[in-house]
């Protein structure tokens, strides 16, 4: 399936759903930040890479399956179950660009332009992260290519 | 307590602007990416920019490396759990928590204290 983007989800998603993003959002910084100010910033940057709303987005995914096979009156448990499995592998990718997010800032913040160094993470984890994305899909067709080849002797 | 106030209202927004991405994309594997976007990061790391300056900002960021490997243990188990048995999500995610704190404190104390 190719990477697109479909608009038809925001309409799906209820008000209180978004709410509830907010919500934890805002109170993982605002904790965050709290911790930083009593324990010190080696314990409070811990929490900068807190699953802050993972429980609540996947929660929302499994959710939205069950509606959808609902709607044609089919159990959705399995397939559910395998969306919110397929969001957190990607998820899991994503956080190895998050380490790289934080090693650009811990590595180059002291001596360069902050605001520039805070950019060019964000950057680096946006392009680490695609690609990671793309040798691991290409990595799963060639495994499944690679399962339905017929064996010779 | 406005800075906290600033902070809760600015992480709720980057938070949520994140969220909506990852509902807008497909395929859901790609979509999951956001789903550890640095949006807590970027929102308090701006703030703390401007408060406490470079050097505390680089010492947090030091210990992100080790909530990073913390959170890559987690949506991991939380992909495998779900997969093989077919539980629920609110329970694996909200107890596959406890994991984070464990592998993150236990990072932070080993490598970085």
């Amino acid at each position: 399936m190719k990477i697109h983007v479909e608009l038809n989800v925001v309409q799906q998603t209820k008000w209180y759903e978004y709410a509830l993003r907010f919500l934890f959002g805002g109170l993982i910084t605002a904790t965050a930040g709290i911790i930083a100010k009593k324990f010190g910033p080696e314990i409070g940057g811990l929490f900068l890479a807190f699953p802050a709303i993972f429980p609540a987005s996947a929660t929302l995914i499994e959710k939205h399956e069950k509606e959808k096979k609902a709607r044609r009156q089919l159990n959705g448990t399995k397939r559910a179950a395998h969306a919110v499995s397929v969001a957190a592998a990607g998820a899991s990718i994503g956080t190895i660009g998050l380490a790289a997010f934080a090693l650009v800032i811990w590595k180059t913040i002291p001596n360069h332009s902050p605001w520039l160094v805070l950019m060019g993470a964000s950057l680096v984890w946006g392009t680490l992260s695609m690609l990671l994305w793309q040798v691991r899909k290409r990595f799963a067709l060639y495994r499944r290519r690679i399962r339905r080849a017929p064996v010779r002797d | 307590m406005s800075e906290i106030l600033l902070r809760f209202l600015i992480g709720g927004a980057v938070v949520s602007a994140f969220a909506l991405l990852g509902d807008l994309f497909k395929p859901k594997s790609f979509a999951g990416l956001f789903g550890s976007a640095p949006s807590v990061a970027l929102a308090t790391l701006s703030l703390t920019l401007s408060a406490e300056g470079a050097r505390y900002v680089a010492t947090e960021a030091r210990s992100m490396e080790a909530g990073a490997i913390a959170f890559f243990i987690y949506a991991s188990v939380v992909s495998w759990v779900t997969m093989h048995y077919k539980w629920r999500a609110l329970p694996v995610t909200a107890s596959s928590i406890l994991l984070w704190f464990g592998v993150a404190f236990g990072l932070w104390r080993v490598c970085l204290q």
